[in-house]
């Protein structure tokens, strides 16, 4: 519906970065994704709202290809990989894709982190999955995402079970970031962390948004942080995308019955 | 040149929860120029800002037309794709709010700076043109570095007007920007406009005290109560430099 409202791209010449089409995923009976469409252009935001339930994660975890799809093609616009649909590779290609161009940020960092690692092992251990294996060169990367994810670096060799949750999420940011990939993916990456923590977190995703020309796809329920991150979004019910369009349009101006139900009740 | 022609623009809200369409304005038609500032005018809730959301397209026109003249080409602002949109907020349509949307832990310099960043622009320039703009309108530079969540009214606007105009634009949206200013930002205001004018910017602005702006006026749209059965916008549309 939303999708088709407006005129194809005319002024952007740009190819998007990230394009998925026709995203499908059930479990059993259940059809938690059912033929969504993501593009992503080269530095751009892109939210993903909606209630419980409705597919948002599902939809990240298949972008970040650690799940069959039962449906649909992805692309990433990059020379290695130019019109190879990302769902038709081998195993061995696909986890090569998932190390070094897709980084994903969960909002359980137990999902994202070894608790009994420091957390310079966490990120480093990206890099070894890489192939790096010089440990002087380990340590400098480890330290310099670590660093670009404003962690402190005092505390790089510390377990990541004795740190404050808004510390766990630099850990997974740096380890998401580490190999440069195309395409970051959030999964409530705020949620959880009390606010002042949260602006903080949120500050460093705005200065990288700008900074690295990365594809980002964030999932929140919260719409402060949406409005604050996401250039566009796109609004899921039910395994679909209901709306989608410009972050202050669908917001302020929401089109569908759903997503100005969901838009007032925030307010 | 021709930047904007507005064709028969109409905007309705349709509001489901309780089955309602609420008309903002219908037929608004007029024809702008570079280095012309039209003045919007009407009663309040007639759709004035409503008009200048649609244009910035935070709001989907329902109908009609609004051809932009971009320097990548002429494109229908009521049609274009999300993508076209961002890239011209980036780079040629800027919009003046009424009110600033502080980030937290975000200086007011920064704030300001980050327009140029955007576009490429390395820190250092960034940075000296927002102290520039900031010095401008008058925000004491104490307070440069501090967070504008905790300023005043009409310190908050100050920046805000700042971060609107430091990047280069073609068309300038203005939605009561003088609100909360004291008469000296005022005057820096309007002489800054002024000056974007003579460089061939076009403005659309909605005022409380039009006297304000009196100098830069170019034109004037009106805008009726939908229902209240009168002619089409704009057709009353004067140009009082005549
Ligand atoms: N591994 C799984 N096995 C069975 N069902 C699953 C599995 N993963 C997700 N689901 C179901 O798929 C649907 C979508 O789940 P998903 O986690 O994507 O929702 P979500 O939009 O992220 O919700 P929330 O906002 O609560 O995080 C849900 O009904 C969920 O129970
Ligand atoms: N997001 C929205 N959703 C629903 N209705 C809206 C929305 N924004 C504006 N309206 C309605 O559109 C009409 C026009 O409002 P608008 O704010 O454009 O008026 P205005 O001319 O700018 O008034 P004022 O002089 O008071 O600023 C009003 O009836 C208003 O309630
Ligand atoms: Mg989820
Ligand atoms: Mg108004």
């Amino acid at each position: 519906m939303a999708a088709t409202m407006f005129d194809a791209p005319r002024l952007v010449i740009t190819r998007p970065l990230l394009q998925a089409r026709g995203l499908v995923k059930r479990y059993g009976r259940l059809t938690a994704v059912d033929g969504v469409d993501v593009t992503v252009y080269p530095g751009e935001m892109l939210g993903i709202v909606g209630e419980s339930g409705s597919g948002k994660s599902t939809v990240l975890r298949l972008l970040n290809l650690e799940e069959a799809t039962d449906g649909g093609e992805y692309y990433l616009d990059l020379p290695e990989y130019d019109g190879v649909n990302l769902f038709d590779l081998d195993r061995y290609h696909r986890r090569e894709v998932r190390i070094n161009q897709i980084g994903i940020v969960y909002q359980n960092p137990h999902l994202g982190l070894r608790m009994r690692t420091t957390s310079s092992g966490n990120v480093a251990e990206r890099l070894i999955m890489a192939g790096e294996r010089t440990f002087a060169t380990l340590r400098r990367t480890a330290r310099e995402s670590l660093a670009v994810s404003e962690f402190p670096l005092d505390r790089m060799d510390d377990l990541p079970i004795r740190l404050s949750g808004g510390m766990q999420q630099r850990v997974q940011l740096a380890k998401a970031i580490a190999l440069k990939p195309a395409a970051l993916l959030l999964d409530e990456p705020t949620t959880g962390l009390d606010v002042s923590v949260q602006a903080l977190v949120l500050d460093t995703l705005i200065r990288l948004r700008r900074e690295l020309r990365i594809a980002t796809v964030i999932v929140s329920h919260d719409l402060g942080v949406i409005r604050t991150l996401a250039d566009r979004v796109m609004v899921m019910r039910r395994g679909c995308v209901v709306e989608q369009g410009l972050t202050d349009q669908v917001l302020d101006d929401p089109q569908h019955p759903y997503t100005q139900q969901l838009v007032h009740a925030k307010l | 040149m021709t930047i904007l022609h507005v064709h028969e623009l109409s905007k309705r809200f349709h509001i489901h929860q309780i089955e309602r369409e609420v008309a903002a304005f219908d037929w608004v038609s007029f024809t702008l120029h570079a280095g012309e500032f039209l003045l919007v005018r009407g009663p309040n809730g007639v759709g004035k800002s409503t008009l200048l959301r649609c244009l910035y397209r935070a709001y989907v026109p329902s109908a009609g037309q609004a051809m932009f003249t971009s320097t990548a080409g002429a494109i229908d602002l009521a049609r274009a794709a999300d993508v076209d949109i961002m890239w011209l907020r980036r780079s040629e349509i800027g919009n003046v709010s009424q009110f600033l949307r502080p980030r937290p832990r975000v200086s007011a310099l920064d704030l300001v700076a980050e327009p140029l960043l955007l576009l490429g622009h390395d820190w250092e320039t960034a940075q000296r043109e927002a102290r520039e703009w900031l010095a401008a309108f008058g925000l004491k530079p104490e307070i440069w570095s501090a967070y504008p969540a905790t300023f005043s009214g009409g310190e908050q606007q100050k920046v805000n007007l700042a971060r609107a105009l430091i990047a280069p634009r073609r068309l300038l949206l203005l939605d009561e920007p003088t609100a909360s200013l004291d008469a000296e930002a005022r005057a820096a205001l309007v002489e800054r406009l002024g000056q974007l004018k003579a460089r061939g910017v076009a403005m659309i602005g909605v005022f409380h005290h039009p006297e304000d702006v009196r100098g830069l006026i170019d034109n004037e749209l009106y805008l009726a109560p939908p229902d209240s059965g009168s002619r089409r916008n704009g057709e009353e549309y004067a140009n009082v430099a005549e």
